[in-house]
Formats: C-alpha cells, structure tokens, sequence
C-alpha cells in the first residue's frame, strides 16, 4: 500500500460525501416482523389454553362431584363400588393399582434403561450405538395396545407357568410389559443427557487414573443427573399415565389388596372404562372419572414439583 | 541434585533417577490415528526433575506426543503406537502394564482448565478416593491446594462450586488435583493457553516450584514461555509432505534458542517460521 505523507488524504477524504442513507427501517418490515411474533404467539397461546381448559373442566367437574361426596370419603375409603347400590367412593384400590402397576414398571424401566444408557454412551463403540438406538426407539413407537395383548397373552401365561396362582388378569404382567415399553425413553434421555457432557471431563477423571467404570460413575452419571432425573420423572409420570396396556391386562378388581399376582383396577383403567359406558352424563356416577383425573393430574404434577426441587438442589452445572 | 550417570549417553540429559534411568525414555516411537502415521522416528530422553518443553508449529503432533506418555490417546477409536517408552526403566507399553496404573504415576493438566462441576474439595479429593485414600482428607486437600499455591485464595470456600473460581484459578486447580495423585511426573497441554500474562505467569512459577520435586513436560506454541520456564526443549515440526510429526532438534533450552543446529529450529524460534 502507498504511504500518504501526513496531511495530504487520499482523494476521496476530502470530497464531500454523500449523506448515510436514514436508519428507519420500512414499515411494511415492521408490520411484517409484528405479524410473525404474533402467528408463533398464538401458536404457543393453543397449547396453553388447552391445558388450561383441561384444567378448568378437571377442576370443575371434580368440585360438583365433590359435592355429592365427601373429600374424607373420596381420598380415605377402602372400597371403590361407584356403580353399586349403594354405591362407595374409595378411592384407595385404585390408586394401589396405579401404584402397584407403577412401581412394577419403574422397577424394570429405570434400571434397565439406565444401564442400556450408560452402555450407549460410554461403553459401546460409535457403529454399535448407530445401529442400538434407532432399534431402541423402535420399541417405543409400538403402539400400546400390541403391548397390551402381549402381556395378556405371552407374559401373563409365562407367569402363570412360574406361579400357578396368577390369576388370567393380573397387574405384575402389565407392570412388567409397560416397564419394558418404557426403556427406550429412560436409555434415549439418559443418553442424550450423558453424551452431553463434555469429553474434557472424561479425559481429566482418566488422567487422574480412573478406570472406564469410576469415569461413569463418579464423573459423567453425575454431572448428567439433571437429564437421567429428567429422563425417570418423566418415566414415571408415563407409567401413572398409561390406560391401554392395564386396561386389557391388569383387570378391572377393585378390591384393595397388595397382591400383584392378582386383577387390579388402576385409575387410568377406570377412566376408560367408564368413561366408554352408559353411564348418565350427569350422575356422580359418572363425575367419578372426573375426580379421579383431578387426583391423578395432582399426583404427577407434585411428582414434578418434587423432581424440580431435587433438582435445584444437586444439579452440577458445568460449562 | 542430580548425578549424571554414564547410563545417559546424551551429554545435556542431566536429570536420572537413582538407578541411573532419564524418567522418560523414548525410543523410535510412532503412532497412527488411523491408516497415516502421525508421528513417527521420535528417540529422545527426558531428565527426571526437571522441565522439558516441546515446541514446534500449530498440528506439528505436541499434543498427540504428549499423551503417548501417559496412554491417553488410547481413549481415541483407532489409535495405534509402535515403539516403547521407558519411564524409569519401564517401557509404558509393555502388554502388562495397566494404563490406569500409568495415569495414577503420571498426572495431566489439559489446555482448557476442566475442572469436575463439584466443590473444590471434592476435585481435589477425587484423586485419592478412586485410590481408596484411608488418612486424613481434610489435610491431604490442603497440602495439595497449598502446593499449587491456591490454598490462601481457596481456603474460605472450599466447598463452593470449582466453576465460581476466576480461569488461572481453575487451572491451579486441576494442577493442584493432578498432584493429590502423588504422581511422579506432570504432563501438561498447554496449560496457559487459555489464561491472561498474570495467570500464566503464576502457573510458571509455580511449575518451577514444583520442579524440584516431580519430573514435568510441557507443550506450548508460546516460544517465550519455553525459554521462561524449561530446562530442555524438543523441537518438533512435520516431515513428509506435512503429515508426520517427528522431533527433529532436542537439547538445553537455552542451546536450542541461541545455537540451534537445526536449521529450521532457528527458522522457528527466531519468528522466521510460518
């Protein structure tokens, strides 16, 4: 480049330039950039309305209920004979049943998944994992009524071999094919959320001699806790959730007893069931679905409550 | 400190173990990532108690050279190594020895500092439990803070996330974390790379403090930094068309950087260089 003495600019300095062109931008930019914002607001409004809808009618219905039946009677009572005469508004069989089928389903999907998504990220090498995933995912796109009937008619008889006194419809087997249902979204999430942590970690835990199994255990499943309980929440709140499976094979008893080996109602299978009978829309017979929803919506959303909490709490953030 | 012991046959190594070994003795080593070879012809002995530095230009294979030393470029798919290092008379690579035993004697500090996302404390006390440390682990986690001069900035919040620390307190961190080990030698990556002058230059002097003790290899790409801190430099660069990284000049830092024989270490470390 030519070096100018001091003084003496170049050519173009000193002629005047012409003025910047203003600044506003165009109005049809803003009305256009307005309309967009408001498009994806009222996108993000219809989910949120909804929710809210379903809110108000759960809320609703379940206080009208409320009025023909005591809370005491609803939440405490041991028997659940709503279309008897006289009828009975225990609520208590059917959330043993949810309990029972959930926690059957946790105590296969959550160890289960969380091995398979510690075998994904750490252990298997990167074709293995390209080929285990997708097949994984494949599992979790089976629509649950396929499991339904294969728990009622491959898992339930295999029980039966094993403990002659299960009864045809019982909540182990439901318990047990809605836990393998359940794996691919524990291993899929736990996955993604210990692949996320940064391969840094990785190398300073081995450079301080750790082995392959206390670089998982003691470095990369705790700084991914936020995803894996992430990942259990919402196993769990899927398992209170599920109807199809239990509705075929979990069997419609509402005797409150503890015995997964026998037929269990739990509340999703009520809801079903008698939301798809002849029941008056206007009896409190028919309002007990609407009570039992409310119940079941307060029950995973002070699980969610709780997982934010702990999560607060013992999340690692790193950067 | 040292005794030179007719063992070494290269005049400048001065540092030898009581057996009379260089802590680090490579011989002809190569590795492969893949079909190519990354380095390769690398023979060269590195003192025990000292400083050694390894410079050369950007991709010339610092990093990969380094890891060799302790196994960590096992962890990549693919990795292959010919060769043997003899670290106290040891080859590193014998079918035998276990590559977690080999990073439990030789410790690392990476180029970014990578502090765990858990308190101070307990980065500083990860080393000792994965040994199954018995003694007193409040007083282990001092001595080793106070030997990487981080004890008096540290001491009030030791339970505190290792992230609230500023960057150069973060890599004293890892140091001081790589050193509750108890290893005998410390590898580091370019361990200033990402700290500002004042940082760097705690990190520097805090290397020459623990020289006296441990045995420590650096890489840098900061020339000034070799001639500060080491007591030998190797010089790598690429040979072959720029594929294979080999370190063509190694010798007394301040030979390297007033009298290099090799004329492209001078080219190098006189800025001519790329």
């Amino acid at each position: 480049m030519d070096v100018q003495p001091m003084g003496a600019l170049p050519e173009a300095v000193n002629t005047l330039s012409p003025a910047p062109p203003a600044l506003t931008g165009t109005v049809r930019r803003r009305i256009s950039e307005g309309a967009i914002a408001g498009a994806l607001f009222l996108c993000a409004a219809v989910s949120i309305l909804t929710t809210a809808g379903i809110i108000g009618v759960l809320v609703f219905e379940a206080f009208e209920f409320l009025r023909a039946v005591p809370l005491a009677d609803f939440l405490l009572g041991r028997v659940w004979t709503p279309l008897f005469d006289p009828p009975s508004f225990g609520v208590l069989p059917l959330v043993a049943g949810t309990t029972i089928v959930s926690v059957t389903a946790m105590l296969i999907a959550l160890p289960v998944g969380l091995l398979a998504a510690i075998y994904l990220s750490e252990y298997a090498g990167r074709n293995t994992r390209r080929v285990l995933k997708p097949l994984l995912e494949i599992l979790a796109g089976v629509p649950t009524v396929v499991y339904g009937y294969f728990a009622l008619t491959f898992v339930t008889p295999l029980l039966r071999q094993v403990w002659p006194q299960a009864q045809v419809f019982n909540a182990l087997s439901a318990g047990i094919v809605m836990g393998v249902m359940i794996i691919p979204l524990v291993s899929s999430l736990g996955e993604d959320a210990m692949s996320a942590v940064p391969n840094a970690l990785r190398e300073a835990a081995y450079g301080l001699g750790a082995t392959k199994l206390d670089v998982t255990l003691r470095t990369v499943v705790p700084a991914a806790l936020s995803g894996i309980v992430a990942a259990f929440i919402l196993a769990i709140s899927r398992a209170i959730g599920e109807t199809m499976i239990v509705l075929i094979a979990a069997g419609q008893s509402t005797t409150l007893q503890f015995n997964p080996l026998k037929a269990m109602e739990t509340m999703t299978a009520y809801i079903a069931r008698v939301s798809l009978g002849d029941n008056p829309q206007q009896s409190t017979e028919f309002k007990t679905i609407f009570a039992v929803g409310m119940l079941l919506f307060i029950m995973t959303f002070v699980l969610n409550l709780i997982s934010q909490r702990v999560l607060a709490k013992y999340r690692q953030v790193y950067q | 400190m040292t005794v030179l012991t007719p063992v070494l046959s290269t005049p400048p190594l001065v540092g030898a173990d009581a057996d009379g070994h260089a802590a680090f003795d490579v011989r002809d080593l190569k590795f492969w990532y893949g079909p190519a070879p990354a380095l390769k012809d690398i023979t060269l002995q590195i003192p025990a108690r000292q400083i050694t530095a390894i410079i050369g230009p950007s991709g010339c294979g610092k990093s990969t050279f380094i890891r060799c030393f302790n196994r960590m470029n096992e962890l990549v798919p693919g990795a292959r190594v010919e060769g043997q290092i003899l670290f106290h008379g040891q080859n590193l690579y014998a079918p035998a020895v276990d590559p977690v035993e080999v990073r439990r004697r030789i410790g690392m500090v990476f180029q970014k500092p990578n502090p765990f996302p858990q308190s101070i404390y307990d980065n500083i006390a990860y080393g000792p439990r994965l040994n199954g440390f018995k003694g007193n682990m409040d007083e282990f986690v001092e001595r080793s803070l106070r030997q990487a001069v981080l004890w008096d900035e540290v001491k009030d919040k030791l339970r505190q996330n290792a992230y609230t620390l500023s960057g150069g307190q973060q890599q004293r961190l890892c140091i001081a974390r790589a050193l509750a080990v108890e290893p005998d030698a410390i590898l580091m990556d370019e361990p200033c790379s990402a700290l500002d002058p004042i940082a760097t230059l705690k990190i520097e002097e805090l290397m020459h403090e623990l020289a006296v003790n441990y045995t420590i290899i650096i890489v840098t790409h900061n020339m000034q930094q070799a001639a500060r801190v080491s007591d030998i430099t190797a010089m790598m660069m690429l040979v072959d068309d720029h594929r294979t990284g080999t370190v063509i000049e190694v010798g007394e830092t301040q030979t390297i950087f007033t009298r290099p024989k090799d004329k492209r270490t001078e080219d190098y470390v006189t800025g001519r260089f790329g």
